[in-house]
């Protein structure tokens, strides 16, 4: 009676779920292609790099091609989740501990071992996995390989044939094939070939940062380093525009797009992390966790998140600016200023005209915006170079790099796929997603409207939510979805069996809606309730 | 203070308890033996078919309850003693109300057939019968061949559920056309492919005779009574409609017919003791030709919303508004709005104008009243309409002309989706003035 016996459905290993014969084959290709990898690790290699890389790539493509297809392409049109909760893999049973182990490895070794991989040091030509790449590293942009080269390399080929496999999941659904092409374009050109080509052009008296230009602040906290900033300068008129163009990302263009057309315009359209946890993660998403527990902690660390990457990068700019705006044309306290005079008007602009919506979080953001603002005028009256307080910026800057750009997007976010679900990165750490989250709860036309009366409770959509919202919460209410959280997937949608949700940019008027009754019953109780 | 029980939590008992609570302080009391909380019946489905965990199929995390102040009791009710204002639970315990309402919901029809209580044959409808079946055909080894009987929605998720387990499934259907009780023929037609499509063995227009048993006492086979053809199976579905859950009732002194007794503030013959949801019957005649009895998730869940006005003070009788309803087969999305009548059912004054495309997964059907031409009603398959937009045409009683005029403006299909609206109001407005002339 009790779910006891529910959770033992997945001890009955029927025959029903097992793989077909073309599926069997292909994954063998798959696994000879990742065998052929992990061997280099181990010093193994078979032929010349070149032949050795591009045989085990194309094994693994091959592989997830044709499983992908003898998957899905004699399917009939429609939802394919049969069995999700059944599969050792996606239901956190020992294939998907095994993967979520393995590819947490994968990303400790990445981050902090990257010798072990082969990365030669202090001049050394690199060996082992790292050296296979060497060959295409060199015709790509004229260097040996690095670790980063690797995962790059390796990571947009994930997003592509993963994304293919999306493709052919959810072939009948204009909106996932439109948003998964975009994700796999901007991973392949901004991600990785233009920074590639960018770093080609590089020579002795020209030379630009490694820049990704889809990656916005805070996203990419490094941004605004001194290093880059000077070397941005250093590189005359397109050094300056990309500088100009990266403050403008953040301050200008998300704030259009996202008040037109929501957050998702980036999160599920075109951020790298999020091109992979629709991709690659997609097997995964029902892992998320929906609890209004989750929901809290999530509220209290993505928020934190934001707050120390503000602090941080504020302490780094003012560590390298001067006390007159000879290099930098701004001085310390014209930057210290110009940080908190925008917080004060973002505040008062919420407070003033959103003070309704925002309701008891008014609380938290008041403390938030509090931290701040002492911490800014802490600055200025202390004055100290490179001292936030008792830490020093760098040290800052290394912290929030170790903690939250390689432990928490990498190691846990990837990493724990198969256990937590694919968007543990975006929901809990991703300071991006809590600025653009924030502008999309407040002041965004983008909502999912809910149809009427029609919603059945099943539970499809909250389940299939990758960042953990209680779809149904709301569906079965009347109430249209304006989660900050929300990346605009559209897997919800789609799996609803009813045609209830759908996503929409529209007018501001009646976006929030909370309903007692629901459309269908007496026009009069309806008033009645409603209007309370 | 009030002591409010209901007996029942489903979507309608749930309802209920939800609207006293924002309504009042009453103590209230859900009582259910099928589950320890509320769950999506219509989900069912989706647990057996690997979509969903059972967990997934509650809307409401545990605590809810107790921060709500609702108070959940897993029991059986074997009588209740009226006299008393108490109940009587399977396990000897009373339980005293000042208020009763019933909402035990529906049970799967039997219509004595040979063989209908065999091991191996069962409705699909309570937890425990999703349970049965998980023992029954938990895969293609053990259960190497299913028949379901009976082609009614429970029917086709049944059959969609075995395929979604590789089990073969012959689907035995009465009407010469799959829920042509329901729907006008074009509309079935689509169905009748798709169901086909999906290599279900569709058998349209048979009955079963008899259902034949193992040595063990398990099912072994089942007989078609037109061709006498025998089909071996390990499992049969009888899926052919469900009625009022009224023994508890009728155990009682409670007054039923079909279900129980109600008019329209859901009183029955008894004081205090009120009944919703799938197992009441409406005595009085319900506006916007709504049945008397309705096995609905929508209907019971706006009895509940309802009935918890009159529980806690504002007497309000029950006026549901215009019909609605919507399904999945297999992967054909059907919603409809207002009235579409089948060819049996259709009155004398309701034409239809029809579109299908091409390839047979998506069509409409529209029906207005040929004599002052207002819109009566909308069938989709395939195509997403908005509730609400068509709520307010119905409201407004807007002729044919001006509804598939608008009809772009009740689009709810995804982002990106093809429009079939332009080809559809083509169609629809040739046939119109066809048939004027």
């Amino acid at each position: 009676m009790s779910s006891q016996q529910f959770k033992s459905f997945a001890l009955i290993n029927s025959d029903s779920y097992g793989l077909n014969s073309g599926q069997k084959l292909a994954l063998s290709s798959g696994l000879l292609g990742l065998l052929l990898l992990v061997l280099t690790a181990f010093g193994v290699q078979l032929v010349s790099a070149s032949i050795h890389l591009s045989l085990a790539i194309g094994l693994l493509g091959v592989g997830i091609v044709y499983f992908t297809r003898a998957a899905y392409s004699n399917k009939i049109a429609g939802i394919k989740n049969d069995g999700v909760m059944f599969s050792s893999l996606t239901s956190r049973g020992i294939l998907g501990w095994l993967l979520g182990v393995s590819l947490t490895g994968f990303y400790i070794v990445i981050y902090f071992y990257p010798t072990w991989l082969g990365l030669g040091i202090n001049g050394d030509p690199n060996s082992g996995l790292i050296a296979l790449f060497d060959p295409f590293s060199l015709w790509l942009n004229g260097n040996a390989a690095t670790q980063w080269f690797v995962y790059g390399t390796l990571y947009t080929f994930a997003i592509i044939v993963f994304g293919y496999k999306f493709i052919l999941k959810y072939w009948h659904n204009p909106y996932q094939k439109l948003r998964t092409i975009s994700v796999m374009f901007f991973q392949f050109g901004f991600a990785f070939l233009i920074p590639e080509l960018m770093s080609r052009l590089n020579s002795d008296t020209f030379k630009l940062p490694y820049y990704d230009l889809k990656s916005i602040w805070p996203l990419n906290y490094y941004n605004f380093d001194k290093y880059r900033v000077n070397s941005f300068i250093d590189a005359g008129d397109v050094g300056l525009a990309l500088l100009i163009f990266g403050v403008a990302s953040i301050f200008v263009i998300t704030p259009i797009l996202t008040y037109k057309y929501g957050k998702r315009w980036y999160c599920s359209w075109v951020c790298g992390c999020g091109g992979l946890a629709e991709t690659v993660g997609d097997p995964f998403r029902q892992l998320s966790d929906k609890s209004i527990s989750a929901w809290k902690i999530e509220r209290w660390v993505i928020h934190s998140v934001v707050v120390f990457a503000l602090l941080m990068t504020t302490a780094v700019v003012y560590s390298y600016l001067g006390h007159d705006r000879s290099s930098y044309w701004l001085n310390k306290s014209d930057f210290l200023l110009g940080v908190g005079g925008l917080l004060t008007f973002v505040f008062g602009l919420v407070m003033i005209f959103k003070r309704k919506e925002f309701g008891k979080d008014a609380i938290y953001g008041a403390v938030g915006y509090f931290v701040i603002i002492v911490t800014l005028i802490g600055l200025f009256v202390f004055d100290q170079n490179d001292q936030l307080f008792i830490f020093k910026s760098t040290e800052l800057r290394k912290t929030y790099g170790f903690l939250i750009g390689s432990v928490f997007s990498g190691v846990i976010g990837t990493g724990f796929y198969p256990i937590f679900g694919s968007r543990v990165w975006c929901r809990f750490g991703c300071p991006m997603a809590a600025v653009l989250g924030f502008q999309q709860r407040l002041f965004s036309r983008f909502r999912i409207t809910t149809n009427g009366g029609q919603c059945i409770s099943c539970g499809n959509c909250s389940s299939y939510c990758e960042m953990g919202i209680d779809v149904r919460s709301y569906a079965q209410k009347g109430e249209n979805i304006v989660r900050s959280s929300c990346v605009g997937c559209g897997v919800c949608s789609a799996v609803c069996p009813r045609g209830v949700l759908k996503l929409e940019n529209d007018h501001h008027k009646g976006r929030i809606n909370p309903t007692q009754v629901l459309l269908g019953n007496d026009v009069d109780l309806m008033d009645l309730m409603n209007q309370r | 203070m009030k002591k409010i029980v209901i007996v029942g939590n489903g979507i309608s008992g749930v309802t209920a308890a939800r609207h006293i609570r924002k309504l009042s302080d009453y103590h209230i009391t859900i009582i259910s033996g099928e589950s320890d909380y509320f769950f999506s019946r219509t989900a069912l489905m989706y647990v057996y078919m690997g979509h969903m965990k059972f967990d997934d199929t509650q809307p409401y995390e545990p605590s809810f309850w107790s921060k709500n102040r609702i108070n959940l009791k897993k029991a059986w009710v074997k009588k209740i003693v009226s006299e008393d204002k108490q109940l009587l639970l399977e396990n000897g315990e009373l339980l005293s109300y000042d208020k009763l309402i019933l909402a035990t919901g529906s049970k799967p029809n039997k219509f004595g057939w040979p063989g209908e209580n065999l091991e191996g044959v069962q409705g699909l409808y309570t937890k425990q019968d999703l349970e049965l079946l998980e023992k029954t055909a938990p895969n293609n080894s053990i259960c190497k061949h299913a028949v379901v009987v009976g082609g009614g929605l429970i029917g086709v998720e049944l059959a969609e559920m075995l395929h979604s387990r590789h089990i073969p499934v012959t689907f035995l259907v009465r009407e010469t056309n799959f829920w042509n009780g329901v729907l006008p023929d074009h509309d079935c037609s689509i169905l009748n492919d798709h169901i086909k499509a999906h290599g279900i063995d569709l058998r349209l227009g048979v009955n079963l005779k008899e259902i034949h048993s193992d040595r063990m006492g398990r099912v072994e086979s089942v007989e078609i009574a037109e061709t006498g053809e025998i089909i071996p199976c390990n499992f049969v579905g009888l899926t052919a409609g469900v009625s009022p859950q009224i023994s508890l009732a009728q155990n009682s002194g409670i007054e039923t017919h079909r279900g129980i007794l109600v008019n329209q503030f859901f009183e029955t013959n008894l004081t205090d003791i009120y009944a919703i949801g799938d197992c009441a019957e409406q005595t009085d005649q319900l506006p916007n030709g709504r049945r008397s009895i309705e096995a609905v998730w929508y209907s019971g869940r706006m009895m509940g919303e309802t009935i918890a006005q009159t529980i806690t003070g504002n007497k309000t009788p029950y006026k549901p508004g215009h019909w609605f309803n919507s399904a999945k087969f297999f992967d054909i999305e059907y919603q409809t709005y207002g009235w579409v009548s089948s060819l049996r059912s259709k009155p004398e004054h309701e034409l239809q104008l029809h579109w299908k495309y091409h390839d047979n997964t998506k069509g409409v059907t529209l029906s207005y009243n040929k004599n002052d031409r207002t819109f009566l009603g909308i069938n989709t398959f395939g195509i997403r309409m908005r509730h609400e937009v068509f709520n307010q045409w119905l409201n407004e009683k807007k002729s044919i002309e001006q509804v598939i005029e608008q009809l772009d403006k009740a689009q709810f299909d995804p982002e990106f989706y093809k429009s079939y609206v332009n080809e559809i109001q083509s169609v629809l407005l040739a046939t119109l003035s066809n048939s004027v002339l």
